[in-house]
C-alpha cells in the first residue's frame, strides 16, 4: 500500500476532471487545482494547455513556488485573448466557491444583502461567463454546511436549474463536470442534474459527508473510493510539480 | 508639433463632481496611481468608477470619493480581498454594480464602437440579471433565434491609464506582458489621460519593444503627465515589481481610523 496525504489525494481527483478533454486551455485557479491541472498534462492528458498565470502559454511543466527551470513559452495569452477563449468554449476552468448548492449554483462575490453585504467576497469575476460558456469544475477544500449549502447568497457560477431555465439553446455550453472536496468527489451525472457523490475519499464515511452537506446529496448504493494516486503521480507531485509542498499547506495537512 | 503634456494638477482640474472615470490596468497592475492619489487629494466627490478593480477603486473609497462602482472584482492580486473596497461596500456607503470580467470589456467594447450594446452568453443564468435590473437580453434576428445578453456601452467622461512610455504628442507603449483593456477605456471616453514612466521621442518609441507594444495612439489620447514610479505601489513592468511591503501596509491601514490616518499621511501627502 502506498502512502499519500490528502492533498496528494485531492490533486489527482483535481487532475481526473480534465481527463479526455484533449487540446483546450486548462485553467485553475488556487493551489491544489494547479497541482492537478499540471499532473493531468504531465501524465493522461498531454495536449492540455496552461498559462503561467500571466500572459504566456507554457508548454513545460514548471514547479509550484519554487524557483522554476527556463519556461518553454509556447503561446500569448493575454487577459483579452482569455476571455475570447473563454467565449469560443476551448476552455475548462476549476475555479473555488464559497458556497455551493444542490445544482451546482457558485458563489465567489458577497454573502448577505448586496447593498450593504455582511461580507464582500471576490466578486463575480468570470464565473457567469465561465459556467455559460464552457465546462466547469469547484475544488472546495472545507467541505461543510456553510460552503455545501441549501441556496446561496449570490448566483456567480451558473447552475442546472438556472442553465434549464434559460432553454435548450442559450444553455446548450453549460456543463458542471465535477466538484472536488476535501471529502469526496460529485458530479451531476443524474436525471435531474442534482449533485451526487461519485466517489468517497479513503478514510471518510458516507455519512459524514452527508452530514456536511447541507441539501439531499444523491448517494448511489454502491459508492467507490476516490482513486489513490500511483507511485508515479506521487514521484511527480514530490518531485517535479511541488516539491515544497504547497498543496500540504492549503489543506492544513 | 501639438505637444500634450500636462501635470496632475491639470488633470484633476479638468475633473467634475459625479463624473464616470475609468481606469486602466487590473487589479494591482499597473494602475495610474499618481492620478488617482491626486483625486484622493481634492475635493471631487460622487464619482462612479469603472476598473479592473485594485488600490485604485479601495483608495477612493477610503477617501470618500465614490459613489458607484462598476466591476467584476476588486481585488490587489497578492491580497485577494481589497480591504479599504470591502470597508466601503459592508458599510454600504458605495453601490457596486457586479459584472462578469468580460461583460465589462463588452461594455468598454460597445462604448468604444459607439454602440449601444454587444450580444454575449456571459451573465445569462447568473445573478448579474438579477443584481443589475437594467440588463437586458436581446433575440438574434437570425433563423437560431437565440436569447443573448445585451450588454450596453459603458460610457465614460474621462479614463486615466498609465504606461511605460509615451511620447509628448500622446502616443503610448506597454512594455510589460499584458496591455489590459486600457485601449478600450480610451476609446469609451470623451476625455483620456495617459501618464507614463517617461516621456521620450516620437523616433525613439521602438528602442525598447516593437511596434506590437504601440497600443496607445495618440487619437485616444487628450493629456500626458510624465509620471516616473506614477504606478507605484502596483506593478509597472519592467520598470518594476509591485511593492508588496507598502502594499501590505495599505492593506493593514484598514483595521483602525488611526492606521488609516498614518498611511493616508504618508502616501497621500506628497504629490510625488
Amino acid at each position: 500500500m502506498i502512502d499519500y496525504s490528502l492533498d496528494e489525494l485531492c490533486a489527482v481527483a483535481c487532475a481526473e476532471a480534465w481527463r479526455d478533454d484533449g487540446e483546450i486551455l486548462a485553467s485553475p485557479i488556487g493551489v491544489i487545482p494547479s497541482i492537478g491541472a499540471r499532473l493531468a498534462k504531465e501524465t493522461f492528458a498531454p495536449d492540455l494547455l496552461l498559462t503561467d498565470g500571466i500572459a504566456s502559454l507554457v508548454a513545460n511543466t514548471l514547479p509550484l513556488g519554487a524557483a522554476s527551470p527556463a519556461k518553454v513559452v509556447e503561446g500569448y495569452a493575454p487577459y483579452r485573448t482569455i476571455f475570447d477563449i473563454v467565449w469560443s468554449g476551448r476552455r475548462h476552468v476549476m475555479m473555488g466557491a464559497s458556497q455551493i448548492d444542490r445544482f451546482g449554483n457558485q458563489n465567489i462575490a458577497f454573502i448577505g444583502d448586496p447593498r450593504r453585504p455582511k461580507a464582500q467576497l471576490l466578486g463575480m469575476r468570470g464565473a457567469p461567463g465561465n459556467t455559460i460558456n464552457h465546462p466547469t469544475s469547484y475544488f472546495i477544500p472545507n467541505h461543510s454546511v456553510r460552503s455545501f449549502v441549501a441556496k446561496v447568497d449570490a448566483v456567480s457560477g451558473v447552475g442546472y436549474d438556472r442553465a434549464a431555465a434559460l432553454g435548450a439553446r442559450a444553455s446548450r455550453y453549460h456543463h458542471l463536470r465535477r466538484v472536488i472536496s476535501n471529502k469526496g468527489v460529485f458530479d451531476f451525472e443524474t436525471p435531474d442534474h442534482a449533485m451526487r457523490l461519485r466517489s468517497v475519499h479513503p478514510g471518510v464515511a458516507v455519512e459524514e459527508i452527508v452530514a456536511a452537506t447541507g441539501f439531499a446529496l444523491v448517494i448511489p448504493p454502491d459508492c467507490p473510493p476516490t482513486r489513490a494516486p500511483t507511485a508515479e503521480e506521487l514521484r511527480l507531485l514530490r518531485e517535479v510539480i511541488d516539491p515544497t509542498g504547497l498543496g500540504k499547506k492549503e489543506l492544513g495537512a | 508639433m501639438p505637444d500634450k503634456r500636462m501635470t496632475v494638477d491639470d488633470v484633476v482640474a479638468e475633473l467634475r463632481d459625479g463624473m464616470t472615470i475609468g481606469i486602466g490596468g487590473w487589479g494591482s497592475r499597473r494602475k495610474p496611481m499618481l492620478l488617482v492619489r491626486a483625486i484622493a487629494r481634492s475635493a471631487l466627490k460622487e464619482l462612479t468608477l469603472v476598473s479592473y478593480g485594485g488600490p485604485d477603486v479601495g483608495l477612493l473609497c477610503a477617501t470618500g470619493k465614490v459613489k458607484k462602482i462598476v466591476c467584476g472584482f476588486v481585488s490587489l492580486d497578492s491580497i485577494p480581498l481589497e480591504p479599504h473596497f470591502r470597508a466601503a461596500r459592508q458599510r454600504g456607503t458605495v453601490e457596486v454594480v457586479d459584472l462578469d470580467e468580460g461583460m465589462l470589456q463588452w461594455g468598454l467594447y460597445a462604448a468604444a464602437l459607439r454602440l449601444p450594446f454587444l450580444p454575449t452568453r456571459s451573465g445569462l443564468g447568473s445573478d448579474v440579471m438579477k443584481l443589475v435590473p437594467e440588463l437586458r437580453t436581446v433575440k438574434s434576428p437570425y433563423d437560431d433565434g437565440e436569447e443573448l445578453m445585451a450588454m450596453p456601452a459603458i460610457a465614460l467622461d474621462v479614463a486615466l491609464i498609465h504606461m511605460n512610455r509615451a511620447d509628448p504628442r500622446g502616443n503610448g507603449q506597454f512594455l510589460g506582458p499584458d496591455l489590459y483593456f486600457d485601449d478600450l477605456f480610451c476609446m469609451a471616453a470623451k476625455r483620456r489621460f495617459m501618464s507614463a514612466e517617461r516621456v521620450i521621442p516620437t523616433e525613439r518609441l521602438l528602442d525598447e519593444g516593437t511596434v506590437h507594444t504601440l497600443r496607445i495612439s495618440r487619437m485616444m489620447v487628450d493629456g500626458v503627465i510624465e509620471a516616473p514610479g506614477g504606478a507605484r505601489f502596483t506593478s509597472c513592468e519592467p520598470d518594476y515589481e509591485r511593492d508588496e511591503a507598502l502594499q501590505r501596509e495599505y492593506a493593514a491601514s484598514a483595521a483602525s481610523p488611526e492606521a488609516w490616518n498614518a498611511f493616508q499621511a504618508q502616501y497621500l501627502g506628497a504629490s510625488s
